[in-house]
Order: structure tokens, then sequence, then C-alpha cells
């Protein structure tokens, strides 16, 4: 194990060199990083020319300057010493100064737009996998092959000028009218009769039942004004952890697990009790506050679950961690949004942002810029994940449908394991095994992404110190970018083999 | 491929049926996918009315405006008979323009595709026949372009080579694409070179170059024209990005994505310079999708075939679930680009 470590650590690190050399060779004999001062028509021209030129090093000869930016990259490798020098940029700053917070930015970007492209692709993936030929599975074929073909400037450019801009309209007369309600309750009682299928009767059943319920719902938001003062409250927030409750036990273990359900019932019960008791809490909370609630909690519904005991312990804490999880998500949600009327008051009513990624001069608790920092990264992470979503679609539904045809499934059927066990326990993790390659794939091609939507958006993160830097011929803040978006690139992948391995008891890591 | 043998066979079982090479099945495959045939209908059409429009290079066409020349505005330059498509801020013609950056969108594809098939070909069927150092050396080189994601390093080549003109763009962008098409062949090839017919060709005496472009490279074509027909979807995409971002296609010369980005600011005034450079780049790239999808059914049946809603009818019966039947390189083909 630690020599295949080692050796994939020294290829990768020769690779990551020789592409840098490709890159700076290919920016440095492109682009001009003096076009600035030869345009400018200043007295003190050539000392300016002159001192940029000692500054980069422009009289070194490229393949030189490459292995001199090479040295000081090396040093970034020293732990602890602080001695990384990446060079400087044409207006003299240090890129290791700029390099962290336009990575916080960026990083942030990329994580939720991978987090969530993965959660809906690969639920999407296998629900129309499992309803194969569908009316529901041919609507999303069709519609991951347009998210295909959709270029991603194409999409932030409609989002931010229609959904951002169209949403702050919309708040300012928060109304739904009725035929819109009854639209949206039509394709939810669409999509939910696809999911669910059964005979006609049940067909029918279900649509109408979802399609009044949807249409129903959107109504009484829009006549409690809740656009505006959204929340949860009690009996939204019992009845959702209720459901919760229900819903993992029935997809982890089947209801009929008794031990399950107890212990998933008692989580959901702390997680209400929780709510209830922590509100005055919130009000002082900081972002430490809340992660070591986290821990709290998920160190307390393993101990439910370990206690509640019976013949499967794990399966037991699996789900009343899950349960913590999706309660304590529900009630962060709930306190955010009773933020929700002092941020839109602070935004004169314009809550969704198009540019940056913080309102300047915002003041405010914790609940309110995290509100601001969602507002900026909505949009952005959209139009992200949108083009990784699709293929995360694809691949999932076609995994799905190759794993469910093998011999061992079959066999599982055979002998009389419930279609639910078959699917979550035999068919899902056999699945996940192609998945984990194709992210490492995707972080690449989303950290390409964040260029444009970055540009889009302008936010200030990697994406656009490249290409700031490679508009302005400046190397350096591009040669960084590479630097550590190739390094990234590697780590996945090496992660994705680590992860093959650890799901896959075939292969074998030598 | 002893799924599509064994496919083949079914469809030539009538005992009187003349033979039927392998490229006539797949054509005939390809015919009988509606959706892929009607892509590629249309595609044509609409290279061919853009072409007849504004004319190719000295050529005029039949349209009365150039995509150079400024108008008077006519109703502020919103779309009228006069200007389908309407007006840009300084008046020129807005179908002229859009058409000019489909042919240019088009014309990137193809080159961009061709180069990258053929680079990508003759690396991965070098690395895959001959194996051992040579294989080591080229896909060390692959991972080396691989590492950067495709759009940074097309905006690098981008600026580098994007003033040249559309042409070269497209022919500086295609040698840094290949790298996804020779993996693929290299794959078939390392398969290939294994079986009987190569080992007779060489035992018949047959050069390296022979048995790799005469029998191996005919069996692995599928993989190729899959690959790169998808390649060439991405390439609209990468190429309008590019644009976009100001490192593709430089004005005067046009391209639909820096009309999207040049008209970007009048989104809420001018909506139809926005809409129309915008619908042609998802056609033109929805169009390409299809075929290639169209042309990976046909050239890999069983991949369009699995239904599992037949399969849980009639399971005992189903020949096809032969445990983990090797995935034929078409169907991989997806896997990788």
């Amino acid at each position: 194990m630690a020599s295949f470590i080692l050796r994939r650590l020294l290829v990768s690190v020769l690779i990551i060199i020789a592409a840098s050399f490709l890159m700076y060779m290919l920016v440095a004999y492109s682009a001009d990083p003096l076009q600035d001062l030869r345009g400018s028509n200043s007295p003190n021209k050539t000392q300016l020319i002159n001192a940029r030129i000692q500054l980069l090093q422009l009289d070194v000869a490229p393949p030189l300057r490459w292995l001199l930016w090479l040295g000081g990259a090396a040093k970034c490798l020293i732990p602890f010493a602080n001695a990384c020098d990446l060079g400087s940029t044409v207006s003299n700053a240090k890129v290791t100064d700029i390099l962290p917070q336009a990575l916080g930015s960026t990083v942030q970007l990329v994580t939720f737009a991978l987090i969530l492209a993965i959660l809906l692709g690969v639920t999407i993936g296998i629900v129309t996998a499992l309803r194969q030929y569908s009316g529901l599975d041919n609507v999303v074929t069709f519609l991951s092959f347009f998210l295909y073909s959709l270029p991603a400037f194409l999409v932030a450019v409609l989002l931010k000028e229609f959904v951002a801009i169209g949403f702050n309209n919309f708040l300012a007369h928060p109304t739904i009218p009725w035929w819109v309600a009854v639209l949206i309750g039509l394709v939810a009682g669409l999509i939910w009769q696809s999911l669910i299928g059964g005979d006609r009767r049940r067909r029918l059943l279900t649509f109408v039942i979802s399609g009044v319920a949807t249409a129903g719902v959107l109504l009484l938001m829009s006549a409690m004004n809740w656009f505006l003062m959204p929340g949860l409250g009690p009996v939204v927030m019992i009845l959702l952890i209720a459901a919760t409750v229900i819903g993992a036990t029935a997809l982890i273990s089947g209801l009929q697990n008794r031990r399950a359900l107890i212990s998933a019932a008692i989580a959901g019960a702390i997680s209400l009790v929780c709510y209830f008791a922590l509100q005055p809490l919130f009000d002082v909370s900081t972002i430490g506050t809340i992660i070591i609630l986290a821990i709290v909690a998920i160190i307390v519904s393993l101990a439910i679950g370990w206690f509640v005991g019976g013949y499967d312990r794990g399966q037991n804490m699996r789900i009343s961690v899950i349960v913590t999880i999706v309660s304590g998500f529900l009630i962060i949600v709930d306190r955010f949004m009773q933020a929700w009327p002092q941020y839109f008051q602070d935004t004169n009513g314009r809550p969704i942002a198009t540019v940056g990624s913080s309102t300047p001069g915002l003041e405010g608790d914790m609940w309110v810029t995290g509100l601001d920092t969602f507002t900026h990264l909505v949009l952005p992470t959209i139009a992200l994940l949108l083009i990784s979503f699709a293929s995360y679609t694809r691949y999932s539904r076609a995994g799905m449908l190759e794993v469910l045809n093998q011999d061992f499934i079959r066999t599982a059927r055979a002998k009389g394991l419930p279609e639910r066990t078959v699917v979550v326990r035999h068919a899902f993790r056999n699945m996940l095994i192609p998945i984990t390659t194709l992210v490492a794939f995707d972080v690449g091609a989303l950290l390409g992404g964040a260029v444009i939507t970055e540009r889009v958006f302008a936010i200030p993160g990697m994406g656009s110190l490249f290409n700031l830097g490679l508009s302005r011929g400046d190397l350096n803040p591009v040669m960084a970018y590479f630097l550590v978006i190739a390094a990234m690139a590697i780590l996945f992948n090496f992660l994705a083999d680590l992860a093959y391995a650890a799901l896959d008891p075939r292969v074998r890591v030598r | 491929m002893s799924v599509n043998d064994t496919r083949i066979a079914d469809e030539l079982q009538a005992p009187s049926a003349p033979p039927v090479s392998q490229g006539k099945l797949v054509w005939k495959r390809f015919l009988s996918n509606k959706v892929a045939v009607a892509s590629a209908i249309l595609f044509i059409l609409i290279l061919l009315f853009s072409i007849s429009a504004i004319g190719l290079g000295p050529i005029p066409g039949w349209w009365k405006y150039n995509y150079t020349e400024l108008n008077d505005q006519v109703q502020q330059g919103s779309p009228t008979w006069e200007h389908p498509f309407g007006q840009d801020r300084i008046g020129k013609d807005y179908f002229a323009l859009t058409m000019r950056g489909i042919q240019n969108s088009i014309l990137v594809m193809v080159v961009l595709g061709l180069i990258a098939s053929v680079v990508g070909v003759v690396v991965g069927a070098v690395a895959g026949y001959f194996r051992g150092v040579v294989d080591a050396i080229l896909m060390r080189i692959t991972d080396v372009f691989i590492v950067i994601p495709a759009l940074v390093i097309g905006s690098v080549v981008g600026h580098a080579f994007g003033g040249l003109g559309a042409f070269f763009l497209a022919l500086m962008l295609g040698f840094f694409s290949w790298m996804g098409i020779a993996r693929l062949v290299r794959g078939e090839f390392l398969s290939l070179r294994e079986r009987e017919f190569v080992e007779a060709a060489r035992v018949a005496g047959a050069s390296d170059a022979r048995i790799i472009f005469k029998h191996i490279l005919p069996n692995a074509i599928g993989v190729v024209i899959v690959a790169s027909t998808l390649i060439m979807a991405s390439a609209i995409l990468l190429e309008t990005a590019l644009s976009y971002l100001g490192y593709g296609i430089r004005p005067p010369d046009v391209s639909l994505g820096l009309l999207i980005s040049s008209n970007q600011s009048a989104f809420q005034t001018r909506p139809w310079l926005f809409w129309w450079p915008g619908a042609f780049i998802v056609t033109l790239a929805l169009l390409v999708n299809f075929v290639g999808d169209g042309l990976r059914d046909a050239f890999d049946p069983r991949h369009r075939r699995f239904n599992l809603r037949k399969m849980r009818e009639q399971e005992p019966e189903e020949g096809e679930g032969d445990g983990r039947s090797p995935k034929t390189g078409a169907a991989l083909a997806e896997d990788v680009l």
C-alpha cells in the first residue's frame, strides 16, 4: 500500500512538472506582460518597463525562467517553512498573498456544486433506471441531452438575467396566481405518478393527490405571505421530522424492522426537543457552536443506535445518524429562514445577488451573513452543477441498469429478498463503483467551468485569477492557477483509486 | 465483440440471406434510428442554409447584407422584415452575423474533430500495438496533456493562436484534444492485437503498419467514429466558450460565443441579440449529440437493446445477461469522454 502511494505520488509529481513546462511555454511565448506599459504615455515609460522586466525577470529566456519558477514552487513542498514563492503579478503583488482568498472562494463554489450534482444526479439516475422507459425517464433523458448541449456561459447568463432578476421582482409582490399553482400542481402530479407507478387506478390516484397537495401548499404559502416571512414552524417541523423517520427506516431497513424504527424515532424525538430547546442558543451562536452541536448530535445518535441493539446494530446506528443529520439540517434551515426578513430589508428587497461573493458593508450575526453567502452562491452553483448533473444522471442510470442485469441480482431476487433490499443493498453499492471514477474526472471539469461561471457572476476566485492573468499576459497567476488545479485533479484521481479499491474487493492496490 | 457477433447472427438467421457487410449493418441500424437521422439531416440543412445565405469566402450568397457592412438602424434594430434577426448596436445585419457564426462553429467543430481523431488514433494505435516502453512513454505524455482541463488549455491555446483565424485556432485546439480518443483506441488495440486474425496476418508476413491499418484499425473504427462525433459536439461548446471569454475567434470575424459576449450587456433592452446565437449553439450541439448517440447505438446494439422491464417479464429466457460481458469499445466511448 505504502509503495503504491509513493509510486503514484512520484509519477504525479513528474506529470505536473512536465505539464507545467508545457503550460509555461505556451503562455510565456504568446503573452506580452508589457502590453499595458507599451501603450502608456507617462514620462518615465522606459523606467517602468525596466522595473517590470526586473520584477518578472523577463530578460531571462522562458525555459530558464521556468526553471526559476519551478525552484520557487518546489519550496511550497517544505512543510511549515512558509518559503512558498510563486512569483509576483505585473502589479507587483505576491501571488502567494492573493492565492488563499481566491482559492477559498472557488473551493466553496466547486464543493457545493459537486456535492449537489452527485446527490441529485445519482438519485435521479437510480430512479429513472428503476422506471426505465417511463414518461419520467424519457423526459430526464432528453433533459440530460439538452444540458449536455448547453454551454456553461449561456446557462449562467440566463440564470443571472431571468432567475435572479425575475425572483427579485417576484418578491416585490409575492403572490402566486392561481393558474401558476395549477400548472405546477399538474407537473408535480405527472412526476409523482410516473415515479410511483402501478396500475392505472393507482397512477390516477397518485396524480390527483400529489397535484392537489402541491397546488394547495403553493396557494397557502402565497396567501400566508410565506416568501417574505418564511419559516417551517413547529407543526411543519413535526411533520417533516416524522416523515424523515419513516422514510429513512423504510428505505434502509424496512418498517417491519422494529429496532430500526425505534432508534430512528428516538433520534427524531430528540431532534424535535432540541429544536424547541436550542432556539435561544442559536441566537448567539457562531459557526463553532454549530459544529460542536453537530458533532454531539452525531455521537448521541450513534449511541442511540447502539443501545437500541437488536441483531444489526450497525444498521440502527446508520439510520439514526441519517435521521439526525436530516433533522439537524431542517432545524438550521428553519433558523436561517427566521433571519430572512432582516436580510431582505438589508438588501433593499432584492436579495438574490448577481455579482460578487458578498454584499459590501453588510453587518449582522452569523445567520444574516450566512444568508448573504447563500444568495451569492446559489446561482453560480446552479450554473456550475447543471452540466455535471447531466452526466451523473446518465452514468448512474446506465450503471444501475447494468448492475440490475447481473446474475447476483437475480440470485438475490430468487432467494426472496424484498425489492428494497435488492436495490439498496445489492445494486446501489455496486453502482457506486464506476461513479467514483467519474467524480475524479468531474472535479477537473468543474474547476475549468468555474472560469466561466466566475467571469459571468464576477466572483473573485481562482477562475478570475486565471482569466485576468491570461488576458493581461501575466504569467505567474496563470501558473499558480494551473498548479492548484493540476494538484487537485491528481489528488481526486488518487482518492478515486482508493475509493475504488475500498468499494470493489476485486481491485487490489499494489 | 462476441455479443455483436451473436446479434449479427440473429439478424442473418434466414438461411438464404445474402452476405451483408458489417458496415452495411451498422448503416442500416443507424437509418432505423429516427431521431439520429432527423438530426443529421437537420444539421446538414442548417449548414447548407448558412453557406447559401451569406456565401463562402469570396462567393456571395442570396442574402442582401453581409456580416461586415454597417447599415442604417431600422426600428432601433429590432427584428423586421428587412432584418429578420434584427441589427446589433452599430447596425450590422444580425442574420448575416449569425450565419457567419454558424459557419465558423461548424468549421471549428470539423477541423478540431478531424485533427483530434487522427492524432488520437495514431498515438493510441502505436501505444496499444507495440505495448511496453513505447506504450508507457506515450501514455505518460497523454497524462501530461490530460491533467489540464480542456477549457483551461483551450484558453491558453486560443490566447496564443486565436489571432490567426478560425481554421488555425481549430487546428491548434485539435492538437490538444486528442487524449480521450488515444486512450480509447489504445484499449481497443490492446485487446484486438491478441486475436487470431492478427496472429494469422503476422504469420503471413504482414508488416506492422499493414497489421495496424489494414487489420486492426477497421475493427476499431466504431470507437473512433463515435468518440470523434462526441468530441465534435464538445468542440462547438468549447469554441463558443472560448470566444465568450475572448480567447477564441477575434473580431472582425464572428462566432456565436462572441456575439453573446459582446451583446450580453444589452440583454434587457435587445434580447434578440442574445437569443439567436444562443438558440443556434444549443441546436447545433444537440443535433451532433443525437447523431453521436445514434452512431453509438448502431455500432453497439447491446447498448440500446437492454430493457429492464422486458428482462423482468421474461427473466428465465433472456440470453443477453451473460454475467459480466465485456463492454464493447463504443459503449466505453461514453465513459471516457
